[in-house]
């Protein structure tokens, strides 16, 4: 069983140092993404999201349990790990193209340099940014910049796709247009995502699973199987399925809060 | 087109400040000795015409010498207290307090403490008045780097060399020329403290200071003109390398 997760989060327990001594922020957190799925993680703000990604990536060790990627313990960062967030965080001084090849440079790899330029052209020709790779990052529109994220995100050609509300400042219509590209993006390319987002339509648009987390100190409070096929369209989040689903999310939510005490799956 | 009104709006704005110098003196009556006009200068520039030049030489690359020093250790000290908070809690208050010293009271205790070497002297003055700034706004750059930047690169498994090299380097640059352009101006300040204070036959300043002596109040104004034309000068190819290396930060004028 183990096996078929790519990323297994077994039993983590988090706290922060403060001054005003420990901060938990998770507890006893369990999370499975199986292998080229896509798990979104929704919960109140400041329940510890962030601390889930940075885990991940091997940015930080929790204090108690384990993050597995492919059945691995995680130590360090791992480069098979590709990370975006709601801030592109494109460097300015570079184009747009320069931006996309940077993991290559860090990855060690046996691409020669041409290799690299096609393996990024051809993310760009994906996301819909052909033509702009002479750009600058500031030359680009806020959805363009997150295009040139993902990019970047997946140009290594990572087993895993962290993504920490990366449409979070964008607008709903551009927000629309990224989840599209999104869908067109796992298409074409195998990786295993977790997302993290305050969205709940782009949650259940996107995901196949929706975990809901719990208040601080969180675990995981309700796994939701989203009931869409692979071919989604926009229209399919106006079904009595997915408006269902939307309620049963949000409902979790309001609990998670503490603004509602009643619960059908945890207790 | 663009690069004509590129230089002739500045140009312009200086023959218009002549000109109205030119016009007080001239309607106030002013002697000499009050102020000198822009047509009195030129006869000082004339007369003087080789000892300006060599002396402007003197003052220059002096000047040019402590800055790069100050180019040097400032972004020495603003690395150390960019990236990390201990070393910038530490050295803060004791470069705060250092800069707040006014350099004037420094050139005799330098003069006595290194009796005769007037070069060094003056090029330590520079260095000591112009580092200040590179150093606060190169730690300012670093210590502000969003976390982000750096996870980018760190979930990759960047080391830290790497991750200073490809982004925190680059990114603080703006800040480095920002803080440059004013290190410019001051180590003038500095070269010629020492060279009006403690003369030794050396740079414009000695030559402000003869003015002063012989009462050639034209040779003194003279002199202030050739050193803030040194400074534009300086200024000008501090903006030019800016342009070459942090031209990105330019956002098109809208």
């Amino acid at each position: 069983m183990k096996e078929e997760n790519q990323i297994e989060i077994n039993n983590v327990t988090h706290a922060y140092q403060t001054d005003d001594g420990p901060l938990p922020v998770l507890k006893n957190l369990n999370i499975s993404v199986p292998i080229n799925s896509f798990v979104a993680v929704v919960g109140p703000s400041g329940c510890g999201k962030s601390t889930l990604t940075r885990l991940i990536a091997g940015l930080m060790m929790p204090d108690e349990g384990e993050v597995r990627l492919h059945g691995e313990v995680i130590t360090s960062p791992k480069s098979s790990v590709g990370m975006a967030f709601q801030n592109p965080v494109l460097l300015e001084w570079r184009s747009i193209l320069k931006n996309v090849l940077l993991p290559l440079e860090i990855v060690s790899n046996n691409l020669s340099q041409k290799q690299k330029v096609d393996r990024a052209m051809s993310l760009l020709s994906l996301v819909g940014l052909e033509g702009f790779e002479d750009k600058r990052p500031s030359e680009l529109s806020g959805g363009m910049r997150q295009r040139a994220s993902l990019c970047r995100a997946l140009v290594h050609r990572p087993e895993v796709l962290i993504l920490d509300e990366p449409f979070g400042a964008l607008d709903a219509f551009t927000r629309e247009d990224l989840w599209q590209i999104m869908h067109e993006l796992r298409k074409e390319e195998a990786f295993t995502t977790l997302m993290i987002t305050h969205d709940l339509r782009e949650s259940v648009f996107l995901a196949d699973q929706v975990v809901v987390m719990s208040g601080r100190p969180a675990n995981s409070q309700f796994v939701l199987d989203v009931t869409l096929g692979n071919e989604r369209t926009l229209e399919d989040l106006y079904t009595e399925k997915s408006v269902k689903m939307l309620a049963k999310l949000r409902h979790e939510i309001q609990i998670a809060q503490g603004r509602s005490t009643k619960t059908e799956e945890n207790a | 087109m663009e690069t004509v009104r590129k230089i002739a709006i500045p140009l312009s704005a200086i023959v218009i400040f002549f000109i109205f110098w030119e016009w007080l003196v001239w309607v106030n009556q002013w002697p000499n000795y009050k102020m000198a006009s822009p047509s009195d200068l030129w006869p000082a520039f004339w007369k003087f015409k080789g000892l300006f030049l060599s002396y402007g030489w003197d003052t220059l690359w002096r000047t040019v010498a402590g800055l790069l020093i100050a180019i040097i250790v400032g972004t020495g000290f603003g690395m150390v207290m960019g990236l990390s908070r201990f070393m910038r809690e530490a050295l803060y208050p004791l470069l705060v307090g250092f800069n707040a010293i006014p350099k004037a009271t420094l050139v005799p205790v330098i003069a006595l403490m290194f009796v005769g070497a007037d070069d060094m002297n003056t090029v330590m003055m520079a260095f000591l008045i112009s580092f200040f700034p590179i150093a606060v706004s190169v730690s300012i750059g670093l210590s502000t780097l969003e976390p982000e930047y750096r996870d980018i690169l760190k979930s990759l498994g960047a080391s830290r060399f790497t991750i200073f090299v490809k982004i925190a380097l680059p990114k603080t640059l703006p800040e480095f020329f920002g803080a440059l352009k004013v290190a410019v101006t001051l180590a003038f300040i500095g070269t010629n403290l020492v060279e009006i204070i403690e003369p030794h036959g050396k740079g414009l300043g000695f030559l402000f200071d003869s003015g002063k002596i012989s009462a050639d109040y034209p040779l003194m104004f003279a002199v202030l003109i050739a050193l803030a034309f040194l400074g534009i000068l300086l200024y000008y190819i501090v903006v030019m390398l800016e342009k070459i290396f942090a031209g990105w930060a330019e956002r098109a004028e809208t």
